[in-house]
């Protein structure tokens, strides 16, 4: 009997030990910035609990991370753990069959539907990816030369250009640091940053997706005219400024004013010799209910044709729980965990960008979700018309007809 | 009758390594890319729509407006070449076989350095010169007084493109230096002394006696220039983006078929369209090395020595 138990026993960690013991789980990502993170906090820290599943970070640029990600799936090259983009991206990848569907994990009970809502099927029904974490837009400042010029954080539109007029007739900082080389700092951080304000967040995308509004109407259009009004505040030679440029200028202490994701908290926490502070999207006027873009933009998914498929739940589990919330969100301050439990941060940054989820509406980046499926492309061709518009290359009016033309030529809603 | 010629197994057995590797890395793939381009997606399933994708290309508006556009911009991006890079080819390649110039080694080495540099630090490099913030352009123009000269050239709509061009010269510059260089030294002795005895000298006889004798390594290179340029991508990618910006001012058949074929940010990619978008390119540099090879190449007239 209880020979026969220990043969057992001794049989099944025989069995069990190589499907375990050995495996190990390769995470492709587009955050090359956060390998040592990964190196150094996340892995050790799920290797404490299971020492027996070797974690491999290999990321890769993030402009080239989607097109060889889909190469790599194609040729059966690609991890075990696919670290997923927000809706469609992702979503095609889903229905073609190369993420698994990971609706049973438990851990998908720690988040709500708003956090899944970008990694799920448009019905709901499926959830192939675990929400980790979404940024917030606003605006950094340096506070010192806030201080220095008498200034306090604008909180409407009004004050906010009073603040620009000061900084440039002060002349010792560029008001503004952001360039248009890049094209897409204008967009997301320009266009998706101040516009929810205007088209009321939630409330005007879904009626763009539903075809209640369009791209021309005056919702949509305003947030042009704002970013036509930036050019006299950025710095000389803003056309040929890419986005470290801007980044350099205002960890520097060059410029007065960053617009900001708070995904740059981390690094302008190292590179920065000066205090630091930060402002919602100003809005229209005093009062007005604030809405923020807070973007649910980064989530783990599991590779269909893994071979490693049960030592990759065992990750994916660890991954939706709090443990790793909290790990993840004090590790990288300004990526914003997505999970239930809440989660103290201890940056001052990144706790200012949070607390506005207490007062203002958040709604995500209009052109992500079913808009941008397409040709022409609806988010690329945003990043296009913001940048022309700061350039002043194309009147608002204009590029909002562009966009709404290129929109009604393949989405029926709104033709 | 019945002694036939034997057959030759060695002429197989000698081409069979080249062609091998030929097919399996350029033909198969050449004509897989181009059989591609007549399928399309059509809920899901891969049908042949025969020249549907091509249609498409250029007939809709949305397609053969970007299409167009960088096909223009790439004539550009050729011409630039042709008139930049190569006289001043000729010309360095001139100054160097020159038997009075000292250290002509150091310069031949030193203007075709850059050829054998990675896309990458070229575009990276010129892109820190030209940078209106942290570049020494804006500086050393100010230096002499011309600062108002100084563009953002990068960010323009109207400069990006001839500026990325004239990099790209800067570092290829070497490579018609080096041939043109070469056709000069294979030029006897003889023939230049006969000149000079009939008192052809110095530019004249570069024009008179030179020239028409490097004439076909001109052709060559033109033809290479060509092909080169209708290929280009990589700098374009690494200075500008996928996107080609400023408003697609830089867009070239290569970043076209990149951001069509791979996709791009949210834009997810479709193969069919960028192979037909190849097909398009592989037809385009057919022609133009057609028209060289029958029209110029065979009225080249080549001299014996």
């Amino acid at each position: 009997m209880t020979k026969s138990f220990r043969t057992m026993l001794l049989a099944s960690t025989v069995l069990a030990g190589p499907v375990l013991a050995e495996t190990t789980l390769t995470i492709e990502s587009w955050r090359n910035d956060d390998l040592t993170i990964w190196q150094d906090v996340l892995i050790p820290a799920f290797n404490a609990q299971h020492p027996d599943i070797t974690v491999v970070f290999a990321p890769s640029a993030p402009t080239e991370y989607n097109a060889s990600l889909n190469s790599k799936l194609e040729a059966g090259s690609a991890g075990d753990l696919i670290t997923c983009r927000p809706f469609d991206a992702s979503l095609d990848l889903y229905t073609k069959g190369y993420l698994a569907d990971l609706t049973d994990l438990a851990a998908m009970a720690n988040f709500s539907p708003v956090a899944k809502s970008a990694w799920q099927t448009d019905d709901g029904k499926a959830t192939f990816c675990v929400p980790m974490a979404s940024v917030i837009h606003g605006f950094i400042y340096n506070a010192d030369a806030f201080a220095e010029l008498g200034l306090t954080p604008p909180k409407t539109n009004a004050e906010f250009y009073a603040a620009l007029d000061k900084i440039k007739e002060d002349g010792t900082y560029i008001p503004m640091a952001t360039g248009t080389n890049d094209q897409w700092e204008a967009a997301t951080m320009g266009y998706q940053n101040i516009g929810p304000n205007y088209w009321k967040g939630e409330e005007g995308r879904l009626a763009l997706i539903a075809g209640t509004q369009k791209l021309t109407d005056e919702p949509w259009v305003a947030p042009y005219r704002e970013l036509a009004k930036w050019k006299d505040y950025l710095g000389d030679g803003f056309e040929a400024q890419t986005y470290p440029d801007s980044q350099n200028l205002f960890t520097l202490g060059r410029a007065a004013i960053y617009p900001a994701g708070s995904w740059e908290i981390a690094g302008f926490n190292s590179q920065a010799g000066f205090k630091m502070g930060a402002f919602a999207p100003p809005v229209q006027a005093e009062g007005d209910t604030c809405y923020i873009s807070d973007h649910t933009d980064i989530a783990i998914g599991m590779n269909a044709a893994s071979p490693n498929a049960e030592a990759a739940k065992v990750f994916l589990e660890w991954v939706g729980s709090a443990e790793f919330a909290k790990l993840y969100a004090n590790a990288l301050p300004g990526f914003f965990s997505l999970n239930s439990t809440p989660v103290a941060m201890e940056d001052p940054l990144a706790q200012e960008f949070v607390s506005w989820r207490e007062t203002c509406q958040p709604t995500i980046r209009s052109t992500y979700q079913i808009l941008s499926r397409g040709t022409p492309n609806l988010e690329n061709e945003t990043w296009n018309a913001s940048a022309n518009v700061i350039k002043g290359t194309e009147t608002p009016e204009d590029a909002a007809k562009r966009l709404q033309d290129g929109l009604a030529s393949w989405y029926d809603p709104q033709k | 009758m019945a002694q036939g010629r034997p057959v030759r197994w060695h002429i197989a057995v000698f081409l069979a390594p080249a062609v091998a590797v030929y097919t399996a890395l350029m033909i198969i793939p050449l004509f897989g890319t181009l059989a591609q381009s007549l399928f399309n997606l059509e809920a899901g399933a891969r049908v042949f729509v025969g020249l549907g994708n091509f249609r498409r290309l250029f007939g809709e508006a949305l397609w053969s407006d970007a299409f167009w556009n960088a096909l223009g911009n790439n004539l550009w991006f050729f011409l630039i070449h042709m008139l930049v890079q190569n006289p001043i080819g000729i010309a360095l390649a001139a100054l160097l076989s020159s038997p009075k110039l000292r250290m002509a080694a150091v310069y031949r080495t030193a203007i075709f350095v850059p050829t054998i540099l990675s896309f990458v630090i070229v575009g990276f490099v010129w892109k820190l010169i030209l940078s209106p913030i942290w570049g020494i352009a804006p500086g050393m123009l100010d230096a002499v007084g011309l600062k108002s000269l100084f563009a953002p050239w990068l960010g323009k709509e109207e400069y990006a493109l001839t500026a990325l061009a004239l990099v790209s010269v800067w570092q290829f510059v070497g490579i018609p230096m080096m041939l043109i260089y070469a056709a000069l030294l294979s030029i006897p002795d003889e023939v230049l002394e006969a000149a000079e005895m009939d008192g052809i000298t110095g530019w004249s006889q570069f024009w008179k006696i030179k020239l028409p004798l490097i004439l076909p390594a001109i052709g060559i290179i033109s033809i290479l220039t060509f092909v080169g340029n209708f290929n280009a991508f990589d700098l374009i990618y690494v200075a500008q983006g996928a996107l080609a910006g400023p408003n697609y001012a830089t867009d070239i058949l290569g970043t076209f078929l990149y951001r069509t074929f791979f996709g791009f940010q949210l834009q997810t990619g479709d193969p069919y369209m960028g192979s037909a978008i190849a097909g398009a390119m592989f037809g385009i540099i057919l022609i133009g090395v057609c028209l060289y090879l029958f029209g110029i190449q065979t009225r080249l007239r080549r001299y014996q020595f």
